[in-house]
């Protein structure tokens, strides 16, 4: 669980975060609501999400609300993973 | 009853006069979309009445007075003459949906500037080709957004002033100046400059077919038609809290979601923050909003999320509901009367016409899925497909199109006076733009088709062209194909919009690779995020499929529009130009 976490957060941070912004991302930090992933690019976290872990994530699962932290994207996943 | 009262009567006679009317003009006062906006509300008496109400992330909430507007307009329109920057200067602003947007967009004005509001999500090559095309002398931009700046300074010569107006003024770089508005000291005083009718005031780009973004030039006359919508459409009065979701960096998001409000007077909400459901209908309860101007995407997202999240809170303030940026479909239209006690109002027009064209309207029967009518004033049609001609017969399908010369109309395509001509159906060769936006013999073809029916409604069908009309955005292909074949694995490529439920169209590339690179999930990954980073993310492809050859057809071309046929399960018409194997 914590090694997934480790790996989506360092995504999310390699990706959707500039070495010099100030911005601190945990796992509980807002992404969505915050606006360090917009809607759109929310579809390349899924797409990476689907790659990395063999899954697929319906429209109605890859909600903003599901994406907006690291954690909650791990319970998403783990869901597809039993 | 509402501002317009009845759409029948108000055809009878109308006159573009009744937008000073609207407005309390009196002969002789300035015209200046800036001064309108602040100072003039401020000498109407209305100095101490909130004119914004802003939310960030986090909690952050700010609220700003007309006289607010009026100070800190004025301070960076001084801010900007003592630079040295004069009256036509193009002055970009690129930065999210903070205050400062909304004062320097007055402020450029003010001091007869051309405001050039770009998306601030756009990616640094997308920011590139706006302000090389736009000659653009000065960005005013934070310190979240300055670094895209960085990486193309070396290439826009005509750029001499990089101006951050929020952020940590010590990691500035280089000669990038900080300013910001609210710590400076007040400017109580600032001639606005005094603008004719066709003084250039805004320039929004906008996406075509073919070629790099065009910049549609307005000027500050376009202030009528903008004010005249904003009370007769979105049905503004004095006592209102409206909320325009609109981005400023894109039309609807500077003429409803500054011009039209300010100039009436009427307190307006901004939020700054991501999307989702539970925060919006939030930020309604908290703000009792009243008037709600928004995009099909959103209301389709709404939709998605289930009617509890509406139950969970009190929105019994909202009165109104527009929609705008891509048709609305009959069931959001549904949907919105069901679950809000209101319907989405649906209305259309496009960054080159400046303010709405044809809508519906407060206590005009609604047919839902249709765009309504022709607003007073706007003579509209739909002209026959080779011919050009307007169509008599109801139901037939043709291009919309409209007689030039409301007041919110474009007036160029900054240095693109061919394509300009190229809009207007039976333009004489050679003819200026001045003489085209005034020649009522013709018509101005927007690019998209509709049909009309026997009660004169409109009924939206689609584009006349390969545009991506993504989540109300209008995405142009040419501009992805460029960067994606920049990548380093793709030889070619076309980028097609596909159906989609929220966002109507996404972008969905089609790619063929150079040799030694394979087809894979990461390399699909990697040239998302390549096009995310480069352009925007809504130009990133969010499918792509690979191909051994893209079709073309015998002299080279791409074949784009049989790929978005096969997308959209449409006929691919005639393939006799196909390319032979």
């Amino acid at each position: 669980m914590d090694e997934m976490k480790d790996v989506v957060l360092e995504y999310i941070v390699d990706e959707y975060v500039d070495e010099d912004d100030d911005v601190e991302v945990d796992f509980d930090t807002a992404l969505i609501s915050s606006g360090i992933v917009d809607s759109f690019s929310m579809v390349s976290l899924k797409v990476f999400l689907e790659k990395k872990y063999d899954i697929t994530l319906s429209d109605s699962e890859a909600t903003p609300e599901a994406f907006d932290t690291v954690t909650s994207i791990v319970e998403l996943v783990n869901k597809h993973l039993g | 009853m509402s501002n317009i009262g009845s759409y029948e009567e108000r055809l009878k006679g109308f006159d573009w006069g009744i937008a000073k009317e609207v407005l309390g003009w009196e002969d002789g006062e300035l015209l200046n979309i800036g001064h309108i906006c602040s100072d003039r509300v401020c000498t109407r008496g209305q100095t101490d009445k909130v004119a914004l109400i802003w939310e960030g992330f986090g909690g952050k909430k700010h609220t700003y007075t007309f006289d607010d507007l009026r100070v800190y307009s004025n301070g960076f329109a001084k801010f900007l003459r003592d630079q040295g920057l004069e009256t036509g200067d193009r002055i970009c602003i690129f930065m999210d949906k903070i205050p400062s947007l909304y004062f320097s967009f007055l402020g450029i004005l003010k001091m007869g500037g051309i405001a050039q509001p770009l998306f601030s999500a756009f990616g640094d090559e997308s920011l590139e080709v706006r302000l090389e095309s736009a000659g653009t002398a000065a960005i005013l931009t934070t310190r979240k957004h300055v670094k895209k700046v960085r990486k193309i300074l070396d290439k826009l010569p005509e750029l001499k002033h990089v101006i951050v107006v929020e952020g940590d003024e010590s990691k500035l770089k280089g000669e990038e100046i900080f300013f910001d508005v609210e710590a400076a000291p007040r400017v109580e005083e600032f001639d606005a400059y005094e603008a004719t009718p066709a003084t250039p005031s805004v320039l929004h780009y906008t996406s075509g077919t073919t070629g790099q973004p065009k910049g549609a030039q307005h000027v500050h006359s376009s202030i009528w038609g903008q004010a005249l919508t904003t009370s007769w459409v979105l049905d503004l009065r004095d006592d209102d809290i409206y909320w325009c979701t609109a981005d400023p960096g894109w039309v609807t998001g500077t003429s409803y979601g500054i011009i039209g409000p300010w100039s009436l007077g009427v307190t307006q909400c901004v939020l700054d923050s991501g999307f989702t459901c539970a925060r919006w209908y939030q930020f309604i309860q908290d703000n009792r909003i009243t008037v709600w101007y928004s995009a099909p995407t959103a209301i389709r997202s709404l939709m998605r999320d289930g009617i509890e999240p509406v139950k969970a809170h009190d929105l019994s303030s909202l009165r109104h509901l527009a929609s705008v940026g891509e048709p609305l479909n009959a069931e959001a239209v549904i949907w919105s009367e069901e679950v809000f006690g209101l319907p989405f109002l649906d209305t259309f027009w496009q960054t080159e016409t400046g303010a709405m064209m044809i809508s519906n309207y407060p206590g005009m029967p609604i047919k839902p899925g249709s765009m309504g009518k022709p607003f007073p004033g706007i003579e509209a049609a739909v002209l026959d497909l080779k011919t050009h001609e307007p169509i008599e017969e109801p139901g037939r399908v043709g291009l919309i199109a409209f007689r030039p010369g409301w007041p919110a109309m474009f007036r160029a395509y900054r240095n693109k006076p061919d394509i300009y001509r190229s809009k207007f159906a039976g333009a004489p060769e050679g003819a200026e733009p001045d003489e085209l936006c005034t020649n009522t013999d013709l018509w101005y073809v927007s690019g998209d088709r509709a049909s009309i029916d026997a009660d004169g409604y409109y009924w939206f069908v689609g584009r006349d062209d390969d545009v991506i009309n993504t989540g109300g955005h209008l995405v142009g292909p040419f501009e992805i194909e460029s960067a994606l074949v920049e990548h380093e694995a793709i030889a070619e490529a076309a980028a097609v919009g596909k159906p989609d439920k929220v966002n109507m169209e996404v972008v969905k590339a089609f790619v063929s690779l150079k040799p030694g690179f394979e087809p894979s999930g990461d390399l699909e990954l990697s040239i998302m995020n390549f096009i995310r980073k480069k352009l925007s993310p809504l130009a990133m492809p969010q499918e792509i499929e690979y191909m051994e050859k893209l079709p073309k057809t015998r002299s080279g071309k791409i074949l784009r529009r049989y790929l978005r046929a096969l997308e959209w399960g449409e006929d691919v018409g005639d393939l006799s130009t196909l390319e032979d194997d």
